[in-house]
């Protein structure tokens, strides 16, 4: 098989590395999305806490 | 040793058992015997073909008696989920592998039956030569015991699931993909068209006694946990 | 063996990733296949990592069955589920490379790729099979078996699939011996890269996990519901109602580790 002269065998190989980095960001965003949704539970648990501290009550925790 | 007759005693009483209700209910292998015979007829049609050699006729044949097995597994411990058997071998004392052993070795008759049935029309359809058929069935037997050790498997992990129907092929296809392979290469010699050849069906003979092998191996290795309640 | 931080790794794969890439378009040299070839070094790394990151899931779900310990059975699916990632990667990679090589967009002769697309597709049934199951426990453990079975499937499929082909394609490793010196040092970067890689992003992936799965816990604590501390094992008390599927999961409330 003949090389393929750069600039067509350049974008095939840029579109691959593209594809690597894209799937990699695309993970980072879901796991950014993830932690949004830890860090929002915490808030509210923390609230909560606060609140049954606040009330005087013991929590089991 | 006791423990070794018992499961040996167990093992015969469970095949036994599958045997006489395959025999009396007649649910398997019938349906099997028909499925593969209008399967042939579809492929025939499908492919424009009325007479097949080669790796064309290892293809339809091969297919045919793997979805046709599919049937049977997806039924092979419906009655143990359905009934207790589950309960009743984890009770005994008895090695879970002898319900293991009986599905594979219930399996493997219903498929020579089917073999002996769909191989001769099989011929009588598209081969123009039958001297193939009788090593063909040979290399059969090898794939009737892979799809028998996967089968059980994939079935028994499958029976206590909600989609049971859906996950047994879904699951079980990609498994037995080397044994298409190795099936598909060694029966595309014995179908050419001028006359069986046996031109390397060594290695693919290997290579299916090592998947039966594998799979074999595996299932004695994990088949207590998929009794575990 | 004392593991690194999370930290350390991540920085430490980053570096060695970037070292990796700059070595492929900046030092290896080009071959006979042309620039084309420089993606042989983003696929075969990926597809090895892939491989080899399911023979670990098989082995941590052995470690599953001998010990019941839940925090096997995490380790195994989230190495699965990275796994098929990294294999999505490998699959499209590798059409882009046959489509650059050979003209079309997937080749049958290639018998890597097709060894890649059932072992890919086998353990793509691996999400059916855990969301059929309800139970926590059996799903753990028959994922578990899966993963053995599964594990024990890729050799036997890649041997299957690679003496179904005649070897017409070159072979990028068996080409003339092997690959000279400066290709083979670029490949072993960008393999280590990856290797970290697949390695920082389970470790990753696994502190998610955990840390949903002690909010949970946290939060039927302190809304008060009747609760008892799951033990080591991987049962949780009978009669806890579990929100999440990831509640089961690590019950030990420390660190995660690989």
């Amino acid at each position: 098989m003949p090389a393929l002269p750069l600039d067509e065998a350049g974008k095939y190989v840029a579109a691959a590395y593209v594809v690597f980095v894209a799937l990699i960001l695309a993970y980072v965003a879901i796991m950014a999305a993830k932690l949004e949704r830890i860090e929002r539970e915490l808030g509210e648990l923390a609230e909560l806490a606060e609140q049954k501290s606040a009330r005087g009550g013991g929590s089991d925790v | 040793m006791s423990a070794r007759t018992s499961s040996f005693r167990a093992f015969e009483a469970i095949l036994a058992k599958d045997l006489r209700v395959e025999l009396r209910t007649l649910q398997s292998v019938p349906a099997m015997v028909l499925f593969a015979v209008t399967t042939f007829v579809l492929f025939r049609y499908g492919l424009d073909r009325s007479a097949l050699s080669g790796s064309l006729a290892a293809g339809v044949l091969l297919a045919t008696v793997l979805f046709a097995a599919i049937l049977a597994i997806n039924r092979l411990f419906v009655a143990e989920r359905d009934e207790g058997g589950f309960d009743a071998i984890r009770l005994a004392p008895v090695d879970g592998t002898a319900l293991l052993a009986a599905k594979a070795t219930a399996l493997v008759v219903y498929l020579l039956v089917l073999e002996a049935i769909a191989l001769p029309v099989f011929g009588v359809f598209f081969l123009d030569s039958w001297a193939g058929l009788a090593p063909l069935a040979g290399v059969l037997a090898l794939v009737d015991l892979g799809l028998a050790a996967t089968g059980v498997l994939v079935s028994a992990i499958a029976a206590n699931t909600r989609a049971r129907d859906l996950l047994v092929p879904l699951v079980l296809l990609p498994l037995l993909v080397p044994v298409m392979i190795a099936a598909g290469g060694a029966a595309e010699p014995l179908l050419a068209a001028g006359g069986p050849s046996y031109d390397g069906i060594a290695k693919w003979l290997a290579i299916l006694a090592l998947y039966d092998v594998t799979f074999l191996l595996v299932g004695y290795a994990v088949y207590d946990f998929l009794l575990e309640d | 063996m004392k593991v690194p931080s999370l930290r350390a790794q991540a920085a430490a794969t980053v570096a060695v990733l970037a070292a990796g890439f700059a070595l492929v378009f900046f030092y290896a040299p080009l071959d006979t296949e042309g620039f084309i070839q420089k993606i042989f070094y983003l696929h075969v790394p990926l597809a090895i990592c892939s491989l080899a990151g399911f023979v670990v899931a098989g082995i941590h779900a052995i470690r599953h069955l001998r010990s019941g310990d839940a925090v096997h059975d995490a380790r195994s699916y989230v190495s699965i589920h990275l796994s098929v990632i990294f294999g999505i990667a490998v699959l499209v990679t590798g059409s882009i490379w046959a489509r650059a090589e050979w003209g079309k967009w997937w080749v049958w002769d290639e018998p890597t790729l097709v060894s890649f697309l059932i072992v890919f597709l086998l353990y793509a049934t691996y999400y059916p099979l855990r969301y059929a199951i309800e139970d926590r426990e059996r799903q753990a453990r028959y994922a578990s078996v899966f993963a053995i079975t599964a594990g024990a499937f890729v050799p036997l499929n890649f041997l299957a699939v690679r003496l179904a082909e005649p070897l017409i394609h070159p072979r990028t490793f068996s080409s003339a011996g092997g690959l000279p010196g400066s290709m083979l040092l670029t490949f072993v970067v960008c393999l280590a890269g990856m290797a970290l890689l697949w390695l920082s992003l389970v470790r990753f992936e696994l502190a998610a996990k955990s840390a949903s799965a002690r909010l949970s816990r946290l939060r039927r604590a302190l809304e008060g519901e009747a609760y008892a501390p799951p033990t080591s094992g991987s049962r949780i008390a009978p009669g806890v109602p579990s929100r999440t599927a990831s509640a089961s999961w690590m019950s030990d409330p420390t660190t995660p580790r690989i």
